[in-house]
């Protein structure tokens, strides 16, 4: 049991002259494994919901619950992966991706198997005892992604994880962390300012609109994903077929209309971004 | 001279160019600075032979050094001058200790508890303006000639140095750092020592070298008055017999080995994090 639950959340935030108004109740429920991605113009609030769910922030009034508790702090039960990796640069790559077991009180010894297979997993082979300043943006995401599985929390949280990645390197994490899901299930919430990369990873697109934040509408992809193998196929191959490009163009119409700034509505003529 | 070279290597475009060959600008840096050392002596040398100064106001280098030398086998105020130094480092190594092993965790400390950080700051911003030769009058009364006043002192210069770069220098810690390993249920323990401390550490190193300086300098200050050896209280007796090159011998000790301390934690400064400091 693990899915997330937004009953009637708002969030105020005190300003200098009065109270900002970050989200107008919001109600949005993720059922246990589902993967859904949330897009939306520049401040409406997505990040305000993400944090929410990780217990980084609370809410004004309404609540949060994941798996039926409600959220009173951040834990290791749901990972956060964010835009600016957050890697400590103090610690190697081993040591980074061990972070969350040192945390639990688990012995080098013990742990090391363990780091040594996510090392593998992420194919980061070779790298573990160097530091993070000393690799490329995409290995410094694939360290980040591994500390967060390897906790094996029942919630993903990613904040625009692949945000400051190239769009080379964007298109195999994407790949990755379909790999990745695929394999084992998780109830992944995941913004994003790519409506290409909602539309390739997620089961439901919720669509935002900004100040105060609010849900403008939630777009269904897991019945075409699935009856179309989406999974078993490259990124590039799936962002050809009609179905992909008729969500896709329709998620921009909304965003649009939402109040997407120009410097967004711009990303549409590359594929990854 | 070096000096005549420099400003015509400087001034002839023609003997620019093969000059430059040899004389990288981190050389003409240094040579410089040798320069203006040899003037400093030279001038001081001139002072002192020309006979306008009486050799007790003004010893001439030659004096001091004669003075220091003889000093090394022969003791003076009872003591040879290593005896005084091994005295003055001995007391100043137990309070500059002592100083950074309270005052980095209390730093630390304030970073991270804001309550903490409001009850103790109004401390800090009053004590830190009282110099530590104030305290000689009460470390002579609790300590009287014993170690316990030098150490007293020496702890007084420099703790609020040790303490308040350490705060300083864990405020500049990265909050999403802070949070991501929150995320990963790291406790207050693990976030101070695995994200604190390592954030504040060049901010804590620069605190430990200016609190070296502080407390070398408190320590001479404090064993003129309260001390029966050290390299203060040889400076002391020196002005007391009229020994104006032992007086100098002594400072010029005093400022070499201030110089070697601050050369030495320079040097740990360095090699701390040299792995993943980028650009350090």
């Amino acid at each position: 049991m693990s899915g997330i639950a937004f009953n009637d959340v708002t969030r105020c935030f005190e300003r200098k002259g009065g109270t900002y108004q970050a989200l107008e109740p919001v109600s949005l429920h993720v059922p246990d494994g589902e993967f859904v991605a949330i897009v939306g113009p520049s401040g409406c609030g997505k990040t305000t919901l993400l944090r929410l769910a990780a217990g980084l922030d609370h809410p004004t009034t309404g609540s949060v619950t994941v798996g039926g508790r409600a959220v009173s702090g951040p834990g290791p039960d749901r990972a956060v992966v964010f835009q600016q990796f957050a890697l400590l640069p103090w610690k190697t790559v081993r040591q980074n991706i061990g972070f969350g077991l040192k945390c639990r009180g688990m012995g080098e010894a013990e742990a090391r198997p363990l780091v040594d297979r996510y090392l593998a997993t992420m194919r980061l082979e070779g790298h573990g005892d160097s530091y993070p300043h000393q690799l490329s943006g995409g290995m410094q995401q694939r360290v980040a992604i591994a500390r967060s599985f390897i906790l094996e929390p029942e919630v993903l949280l990613m904040d625009e994880p692949f945000g400051a990645l190239d769009a080379q390197t964007r298109i195999e994490m994407q790949e990755e962390l379909i790999r990745l899901t695929a394999r084992q299930r998780r109830t992944v919430l995941f913004i994003t300012h790519s409506v290409e990369e909602a539309t390739y990873l997620a089961d439901r697109v919720v669509v935002m609109a900004g100040r105060p934040g609010s849900i403008r509408e939630i777009i269904d992809v897991a019945a075409l994903r699935q009856s179309e193998r989406w999974a078993e196929r490259s990124v590039e191959e799936v962002m050809e077929l009609e179905s992909f490009i008729r969500i896709r163009t329709r998620l921009w119409r909304l965003l649009r209309s939402a109040g997407a700034p120009a410097e967004e509505a711009t990303g549409r003529l590359s594929i990854a971004s | 001279m070096s000096v005549d070279m420099l400003s015509k290597s400087g001034s002839r475009p023609l003997r620019r160019r093969p000059a430059r060959r040899w004389l990288t600008p981190r050389l003409r840096l240094s040579l410089l600075s040798a320069a203006s050392i040899t003037l400093a002596l030279g001038v001081w040398f001139a002072l002192a032979w020309s006979g306008l100064l009486p050799k007790m106001l003004l010893p001439s280098p030659w004096d001091v050094a004669q003075a220091l030398v003889k000093n090394i086998g022969v003791p003076f105020a009872g003591a040879t001058l290593q005896q005084h130094l091994v005295a003055s480092l001995g007391r100043f190594f137990s309070g500059f200790a002592l100083a950074v092993v309270l005052g980095v965790p209390m730093g630390l400390a304030m970073g991270w508890f804001a309550p903490f950080r409001h009850a103790i700051a109004p401390f800090f911003e009053t004590f830190r303006f009282i110099a530590p030769l104030a305290w000689v009058p009460f470390a002579a009364l609790w300590f009287g000639t014993g170690v316990g006043g030098p150490i007293l002192i020496v702890f007084s210069g420099a703790f609020a140095a040790c303490v308040i770069n350490t705060f300083r220098g864990a405020q500049t810690a990265d909050p999403r750092l802070i949070e991501a390993c929150r995320t990963m249920g790291a406790s207050d323990y693990r976030l101070i020592v695995d994200v604190l401390l390592p954030s504040a550490l060049p901010s804590i190193m620069a605190g430990i070298r200016v609190a070296a300086a502080l407390g070398w300098q408190s320590l001479i200050g404090a064993e003129l008055i309260v001390a029966s050896s050290g390299v203060g209280y040889l400076i002391v007796q020196g002005q007391g017999a009229v020994e104006t090159p032992i007086v100098m011998a002594g400072m010029a000790t005093i400022g070499f080995i201030g110089l070697v301390i601050d050369l030495g934690l320079r040097q740990i400064d360095a090699r701390i994090g040299r792995n993943w400091r980028v650009g350090a």
